[in-house]
């Protein structure tokens, strides 16, 4: 374990931007989110989530990966080059989490290799929860909220500096690199970083307690619940207006479009969401989902029971972003409670 | 080889077009250098693009022993099928596949095969019906009910009115669904044509693709004739973007219709959730 006292951070930032574009959640007009590492930014590593969670940097809200050519019935294709190396530093446990999750989507077969390029050009620096927020309950996924075994580093605010652990080789080269600013942790770190671990996971677990449930029951809850009146009493108040998608670190439906000025163009795919009527709408007119009330009970499903069923781990880590967002209050928690998910 | 980006298309060129009825034509398509674009089993698709315009999934209507080429028969309905119901033969498009499990080969061997199809869901079809009669010995008995609006509606006229019904132990009935001038043959609607004709389950699997609402009324009319969920095989369609499962908009439940489908049993059908 090392540690790194915190006036050093600019210096250890400066260092890694040197290799590779570094994010960081920066502080802009009062709202923080992933932003490159420049001078002078304003780093905040208080804020536990940001707005939008860094899966953009895995999966870009819009990437190119197309150039085309049409010059009369003749067609030039190229793929575009994907960016070059990264690092996100400060990426909170649940959201490193929600990026092992969506991995494994995106690589079985048949590999998503657009994806699978971009996320190894990534390191990942998670920074463990010192305090979980009101609308946190990543540990009724069974995560914890100061530790996440997925980075490639595991960092902890210890006050005056940060406990550094490199997990894995990536993690180990990138520590390697970065030797001389920091220090050897010393022998207590280790039982520093479990009271921490431990404190702030039973504070959040007797926190999400009253919700009276845990992940277990779930997706069992779920299993006969696509016909249940629950889905019919919820989406009315369903504005469609996809916030829970875009904020929610496990989404990532896409759509593919097309630019172009004159005969070239660019081909790429962007975010989209299930919330959107035309998202399975086809092109002779039928919708497979018609209203708001399939697009809902799709969002919940999908998370709960499809997700799970495919990939044994469910399409949520409880970061609490989309219930702090939605504007009209819808609230997985309470959602999960309905359905009966409760132990 | 590096394994190539699944999203990333190859170009291809139009080499024919047929005007198959007054919104749907069929098109030839090879590689720049000659032959198909790439291998394919009966019942899977085929991603085209014409950039600027964008992508859509077609089902892959020519035979696998078709080396020559592939053919897809597209309606006009949308930005690309307008696109392309515009351009002349010549024309290069971009295409990506194969997508999807295509029709279970294996298990209509040695079986009689009903198809029954409805306008232009005789498509996907097709592919799979000349491959059966392309390797003839493997199948018993081959009865192809196909049902348009009106004679003018049906696709593939050569292969419906002279080549199929000359073909050994196979019988075609055409119907249509009103009246018409000149038409001297069935009227009604393609499920009334199954129950009438009466088609015995026994040893015998049927196919079958064309509008919801056929489908539907051909699901009830076999399990009337006595034909098992297992015994009955349809496929699907809904809007996809990617074709291999990661886009998530072509979902029924936890199965993707892009990758785990389109092909599907009607037992597999009554497992997943009714959002289709």
């Amino acid at each position: 374990m090392k540690k790194i006292s915190k006036d050093k951070l600019p210096q250890l930032w400066d260092r890694l931007a040197q290799q590779a574009t570094l994010y960081l959640p920066v502080e802009e007009d009062g709202v923080v989110n992933f932003a490159p590492w420049k001078e002078g930014a304003a780093v905040n590593l208080d804020v536990i989530n940001t707005v939008v969670p860094p899966k953009q940097m895995v999966l870009p809200q819009s990437e190119n990966y197309l150039h085309f050519r049409v010059d009369g019935g003749k067609l030039d294709l190229e793929p575009v080059d994907v960016d070059g190396p990264y690092v996100i530093f400060g990426a909170r446990p649940c959201d490193v989490a929600a990026i092992a999750i969506i991995d494994k989507l995106f690589l079985d077969e048949p590999c998503d290799t657009l994806y699978k390029e971009r996320r190894e050009k990534g390191t990942i620096i998670s920074l463990g929860c010192n305090e979980p927020e009101e609308t946190c309950f990543c540990t009724a996924f069974e995560l914890e909220p100061a530790f996440s075994p997925d980075a490639d580093v595991s960092a902890w605010d210890m006050g005056e500096y940060l406990l550094w652990k490199a997990q894995g080789e990536k993690g180990e080269a990138l520590t390697k690199k970065m030797e001389d600013l920091l220090e050897d942790a010393g022998a207590d770190a280790e039982k520093a970083v479990e009271s921490l671990r431990n404190n702030v996971a039973s504070k959040e677990a007797a926190a999400t307690k009253e919700y009276g449930w845990n992940a277990q029951g779930v997706k069992d809850a779920l299993e006969d619940k696509f016909d249940s009146e629950i889905w019919d009493k919820l989406y009315r108040r369903c504005l469609g207006c996809g916030v829970c998608t875009y904020i929610c670190p496990t989404c990532h439906c896409f759509d593919v479009q097309d630019f172009s000025r004159g005969q070239e163009g660019l081909r790429f795919r962007c975010w989209d969401s299930c919330m959107f009527g035309d998202f399975t709408l086809m092109a002779h007119g039928e919708n497979p989902r018609p209203t708001q009330k399939e697009r809902v009970r799709q969002r919940f499903m999908h998370k709960l029971l499809y997700y799970p069923s495919n990939f044994d781990v469910y399409a949520c880590v409880g970061c609490g972003r989309c219930v702090r967002k939605c504007p009209v209050s819808i609230d997985i928690t309470q959602v999960i409670k309905e359905v009966g998910g409760v132990k | 080889m590096a394994v190539i980006n699944p999203l990333l298309p190859q170009v291809a060129k139009i080499v024919d077009i047929k005007q198959e009825t007054p919104n749907i034509k069929t098109y030839r398509v090879v590689s720049p250098d000659g032959g198909k674009p790439f291998e394919h089993i009966p019942g899977q698709c085929a991603m085209i693009s014409v950039p600027p315009v964008g992508e859509a999934l077609f089902s892959i209507t020519s035979s696998p022993t078709q080396q020559e080429y592939m053919e897809f028969s597209i309606v006009k309905t949308g930005s690309v099928t307008d696109f392309l119901h515009e351009i002349e033969p010549e024309f290069e498009i971009g295409i990506r596949g194969p997508y999807g499990n295509g029709f279970p080969i294996d298990m209509f061997k040695g079986k009689d095969i009903l198809f029954i199809g409805g306008g232009i869901g005789l498509a996907p079809l097709r592919s799979l019906i000349n491959y059966c009669l392309d390797t003839r010995d493997d199948f018993g008995k081959i009865d192809i009910v196909y049902g348009a609006r009106t004679p003018d509606d049906m696709i593939q006229k050569e292969e419906i009115f002279k080549v199929w019904p000359k073909a050994p132990n196979t019988e075609v009935h055409l119907t249509v669904d009103n009246e018409w001038e000149g038409w001297e043959g069935r009227v009604g609607f393609v499920p009334q044509c199954v129950e009438e004709i009466c088609f015995a389950p026994d040893n015998r699997i049927a196919v079958t693709c064309g509008p919801p609402i056929m489908i539907k009324f051909v699901l009830q009319g076999l399990e009337k004739l006595g034909f098992t969920p297992e015994q009955i095989i349809t496929t699907l369609e809904l809007r996809m973007k990617c074709g291999v499962g990661k886009c998530g908009r072509c979902n029924i439940g936890d199965k993707y219709v892009c990758k785990d489908g389109p092909v599907f049993t009607y037992a597999e059908l009554l497992n997943l959730p009714p959002e289709y």
